[in-house]
């Protein structure tokens, strides 16, 4: 990862932000996946989520998740206007409990992956995802 | 850097990636479209351009994730917009009854044609781009309408001969009747437009390699053209690029087939021959 | 209706019994996300694919909710089990009530 002084300039931006707004930027995230989960706690691991470090325009943005045993996998990008993003589930035919999309994601932000798994428990796994504004214009 | 004293804005936004190691230049990735279609993203830099050792296409900047959308015609949403083209190419139109397919056949048949475009017609005593040319056929043997210059019909065919041509190496003439339109787009290539007071060679031969706020800056080639844009998820041809770029140095821009943006588009794609035909590419 | 709705899959033509198999799938569509505002500065009212399931011979492979976050033209790729010789069929429903569909045929040998 390329840690200009740029980018390093906004991650302290950003989590100066975060701080100041930790509940207005979290909140509907959080009630997401808790309407996911129905509330059960979540644990970790078992979950893959693959997604770039820095996204080059975050119209397009490839990312991959993978449990083996999940009934379903539902992803949620924490500060885009709705957090929701996919779910998928799983059906008797599925050879793995993996898939691949693209997604869109407002600006730099968590994605998070929630699995629930086969015996009813859930896990998380999340990536911070670095979203840039391009030099010509955007 | 040759940036005068008043494009303050143009310095600032240069001046994060010099940090006087280049940290970003081209990758050297290479790329095999479908594990058959080899593509050169690296040539010796034409003789004609001076400050250019070797040229690069677009590509070669972009980051992973962005590049690997091109391995696979799948996996490619500017495939989209040739399949559009693969329809179109087939579908009669005009008082001749007839369709592309009628007098060219299968597309597969182009093969070898975007690689010289644009280039000089002598019937009609112009340099002509593939879009005119298009059009010229559309007129007038096919007695249809013309397309317009940039839209979905025109820039899906131009997407489906720039499909059958990935490989070829691109090999536009730049002597003979067309001279003067080539030496007429190199003018405008190197002068500065706008407030910004930037020329494409201030970015695009100065500074390839360089970061301008988080965009990878490329050579500006063409070989990958139209282009699939993640930043407006559709096709995007090289005359709405052209605009795109002189209005963000904020200048006012040519127009779409003007006789300038003609002469500029053969000169930059002269600064490509040697690189394959990548159309339709992904970029940024 | 939206129009210009083109469905794409890819999956191999033969596989062997059991074998995993590896399926991608492409639809042409907008994906409007109800976020962006038209030159008045109205809302442009979200109009998107919100479902696509993946069935083979009647079982279920994989039923994806979607959200106005997945990407212009979505993108999907995902691993299917092959018992038998049959038939994968592709179902895409929009928000406008339009259903999109494609099957593609496999051969267990």
């Amino acid at each position: 990862m390329i840690l200009t002084r740029r980018s390093t300039l906004g991650l302290g931006a950003a989590a100066l932000a975060m701080a100041a707004f930790p509940m207005r930027v979290m909140a509907s995230t959080e009630e997401a996946i808790a309407a996911f989960t129905g509330g059960a706690e979540v644990g970790e691991g078992g979950l893959t989520l693959t997604a770039p470090e820095i996204a080059e325009n975050g119209n397009t943005v490839p990312i991959e998740v993978d449990a083996p045993g999940a009934v379903a996998i539902a992803v949620f990008a924490a500060s885009n206007p709705l957090p929701e993003v996919v779910q998928f589930n799983f059906g008797p035919l599925a050879a793995s409990q993996s898939a691949a999309t693209r997604i869109r994601l407002a600006k730099t932000q968590d994605v998070i992956a929630i699995a629930q798994m086969a015996d009813g428990s859930f896990v998380r796994a999340s990536q911070a995802v670095k979203v840039t504004i391009g030099g010509c214009g955007g | 850097m040759r940036v005068n004293n008043r494009s303050l804005l143009s310095a600032l936004a240069f001046s994060v990636g010099m940090a006087g190691v280049a940290i970003a230049d081209a990758d050297d990735d290479q790329l095999t479209i479908n594990d058959e279609i080899a593509i050169a993203t690296e040539a010796a830099a034409p003789t004609h351009m001076e400050n250019v050792k070797t040229i690069y296409s677009g590509w070669r900047y972009r980051s992973d994730e962005t590049q690997a959308f091109q391995l696979d015609d799948f996996d490619n949403p500017a495939m989209l917009g040739v399949e559009e083209g693969i329809d179109t190419w087939s579908t009669v139109e005009g008082s001749a009854g007839e369709s592309c397919a009628s007098c060219h056949e299968d597309p597969e048949a182009m093969r070898g044609v975007k690689a010289v475009y644009p280039k000089w017609n002598e019937e009609a005593g112009e340099v002509r781009t593939i879009e005119m040319q298009i059009n010229d056929c559309r007129e007038n043997r096919m007695g249809a309408e013309a397309w317009k210059y940039t839209g979905d019909e025109m820039t899906n065919v131009v997407a489906l001969l720039a499909s059958v041509s990935r490989g070829v190496p691109v090999d536009v003439t730049i002597d003979g009747p067309a001279q003067s339109v080539w030496e007429q787009g190199k003018e405008i290539y190197y002068t500065r437009y706008g407030l910004l007071e930037l020329s494409c060679a201030n970015c695009h031969e100065d500074n390839y390699g360089n970061m301008i706020r988080a965009d990878h800056l490329s050579q500006g080639q063409i070989n990958g053209f139209p282009t699939y844009r993640l930043k407006n998820t559709k096709l995007n041809t090289v005359h709405d690029r052209f605009r795109g770029c002189i209005r963000d140095t904020m200048a006012e821009t040519f127009s779409v087939a003007s006789p300038e943006f003609v002469a500029l588009e053969l000169y930059v794609a002269s600064r490509g021959n040697g690189l394959s035909v990548e159309g339709p590419s992904v970029r940024n | 209706m939206a129009s210009g709705v083109k469905p794409r899959v890819k999956v191999p033509k033969s596989a062997s019994a059991g074998e995993a198999i590896i399926i991608k799938t492409l639809i042409s569509h907008n994906m409007e996300s109800g976020q962006r505002k038209d030159s008045d500065g109205n809302v442009i009212p979200r109009s998107i694919i919100n479902r696509f399931v993946v069935d083979f011979n009647g079982q279920n492979v994989i039923d994806v909710a979607l959200e106005a976050a997945i990407s212009t033209n979505p993108y999907f790729e995902f691993e299917a089990t092959v018992p038998e010789s049959g038939e994968f069929t592709f179902t895409w429903y929009d928000d406008d009530g339009d259903v999109y569909t494609d099957t593609k045929a496999i051969e267990v040998g």
